[in-house]
């Protein structure tokens, strides 16, 4: 327990550095509310219309709905692949494992510009011979978007693995189970929170991809984020700050109950 | 010797999936990229030259490395405010310091910079507030220049620098504090002699991160600058979809990556990359 607490001066800057964080977030609850069909204050009167726009307009469900279906997949992939890499590091210990774990990790470091290009290169090469998997295709996005939340879910599970006391798979190894077995009913159940943590970040990494996602698009595989991005960049439209405020509201609750299981939990 | 070779084999097998896949979706397309810039549209080294000619692109360049140096001071200076009370604070102040720094840091980066425009543009909360006030009669110009852009993306990265500065300050032994403050200095005089030189090693790893993170920004600089302030990743956008310039964009994140690697480098002869977590 740190016994050296932070004086007035340290409160009163740390206040305002706090203040601009929330800013911009409590700004668009006004917005959302208001009447007007552009990006205004209301004056007056408050409306749920942009709230409706959001339930009714075909588009925003529509992309709603690719969001989350382009989440699942390409988070399922990427933690199950993974959850294999990770276990083979953590149970074989092979040589180079630095080396590999590096470059599986590249994807989080390289400027996601460039990964972006990248990933239009595979997507628009793999166009010439499949129409399943390519450029604007909402398979290619959901292999993208594994592409760039596979680290992540490395690092988590690399993470809760090293928390992992290895004399219970030796025992298990000492007893004659196969690697199948230690993997499966030894190691899995022990890091069990990690690969639904590890699954729950990819999915959301994937759920608010853009950078990547405004290479690899055009007109048919619309993400929700890329719906909001054709908003923000033409004449802005209201209905985003009505979306802001559910996407924000669902992230305190997520935060708030996280951080209740944690303190169930007792871990850190 | 068979439990070595199945062993071996074991991992082999589990380690596999992923590389292929990167290998196959992630550095050969990569080095696709890299084949571009010296194939198109002529084959040779004409892009790079042009990198090192181009008015545009210089402009470019230079303000990309003068807003990343802004946004790096900026943050990291914010960042170690609102760090020094997450961790040392009373148990009220660390929740709530740890709910400003963790709900933005959850908050999808298009979001964030929407929230901006609705605060800073001419019919936004700040302009609409200052006129109502009658404190402005024209609308301040806030959004669609650098002051914007940096704002968006200080706002951005300081929840990324505050975890090395959290982690060099947690691992900071408190009786050196309070044996200086003991010896008679002062509240001002024991933090910046005694606390910050102790925390310097999270203070470089949250510039270099913070440094190294602006200058590849795409999103924000996009809203926010209005196509008036561009970064490089605008301009490598840019040259691929709108002036079809596929090699110069191509020369232009080969050059990117190659600095940023050049980066990460020194980065990790300061700090040990357990400190980053």
């Amino acid at each position: 327990m740190p016994t050296y607490r932070p004086g007035p001066v340290s409160l009163i800057i740390a206040a305002f550095v706090a203040l601009f964080l929330l800013m911009p977030l409590l700004a668009v609850i006004p917005v959302s509310l208001t009447p007007s069909r552009m990006l205004a204050m209301p004056s007056g009167e408050l409306s749920l219309r942009h709230y409706r726009a959001l339930i009714e307009d075909p588009r925003w469900i529509d992309s709603i709905l690719l969001s989350i279906r382009i989440g699942i997949v390409s988070s399922a992939f990427s933690t199950v692949l993974a959850l294999c890499f990770s276990l083979g590091v953590w149970m074989f210990q092979p040589r180079f494992t630095a080396a590999l774990v590096g470059f599986v990790l590249l994807p989080m470091v390289v400027p996601p510009v460039v990964s972006a290009i990248t990933l239009y290169f595979l997507l628009t090469s793999i166009s010439g011979f499949s129409s399943l998997f390519g450029y604007d295709t909402w398979l290619g996005v959901a292999m993208a978007h594994s592409v760039m939340t596979v680290p992540f879910a490395t690092v988590l599970m690399l993470v809760s693995l090293s928390q992992l006391d290895r004399r219970i798979d030796l025992a298990a190894r000492g007893l004659g189970a196969s690697v199948w077995e230690r993997a499966t009913r030894i190691i899995m159940p022990n890091i069990m929170f990690g690969i639904i943590t590890a699954a729950l970040l990819s999915f959301v990494l994937s759920w608010e991809e853009i950078g990547v996602t405004l290479f690899i698009t055009s007109v048919n595989a619309i993400t929700l984020p890329r719906l909001m991005w054709m908003g923000l960049r033409d004449n802005i439209d209201p209905a985003i700050a009505a979306l802001s405020v559910i996407l924000i509201i669902i992230t305190v609750l997520v935060l708030a109950l996280r951080s209740f299981v944690v303190r169930l939990r007792g871990v850190r | 010797m068979r439990a070595y070779l199945s062993d071996r084999m074991g991992a082999a097998l589990l380690m596999a999936p992923l590389l292929l896949f990167l290998v196959l979706a992630y550095a050969w397309p990569f080095l696709g990229v890299v084949k571009w810039s010296f194939t198109l549209p002529t084959p040779g080294l004409g892009q790079y030259e042009a990198l090192l000619t181009d008015d545009l692109v210089q402009s470019v360049f230079i303000r990309t490395l003068r807003i990343a140096a802004v946004v790096t001071v900026v943050s990291v200076a914010a960042a170690y405010a609102i760090t020094v009370v997450w961790v040392r604070g009373t148990p009220a102040q660390r929740l709530v310091a740890e709910f400003c720094i963790l709900v933005p840091f959850w908050i999808s980066v298009l979001t964030r910079a929407f929230g901006w425009v609705a605060l800073l543009s001419n019919r936004g909360l700040i302009n609409t507030w200052l006129q109502a006030i009658g404190f402005i009669s024209e609308p301040l110009a806030l959004v669609r220049n650098e002051f914007g852009v940096i704002v968006g993306m200080t706002h951005f990265l300081i929840p990324f620098a505050v975890f090395p500065l959290a982690s060099a300050m947690r691992s900071l032994d408190d009786r050196v504090l309070l044996a200086a403050r003991g010896l008679g200095s002062s509240r001002m005089r024991t933090f910046w002699s005694v606390f910050v030189p102790m925390t310097r090693s999270g203070i470089i790893g949250a510039a270099l991160i913070v440094f190294v993170f602006s200058l590849g920004f795409f999103v924000t600089p996009a809203i926010l600058g209005g196509g008036r302030s561009v970064m490089v990743a605008e301009l490598i956008y840019l040259r691929i979809f709108q002036s079809p310039d596929w090699g110069l964009g191509a020369a232009i994140s080969v050059v990117l990556v190659l600095f940023v690697g050049a980066l990460m480098a020194l980065l990790f002869r300061y700090v040990r990359p357990k400190q980053l977590i």
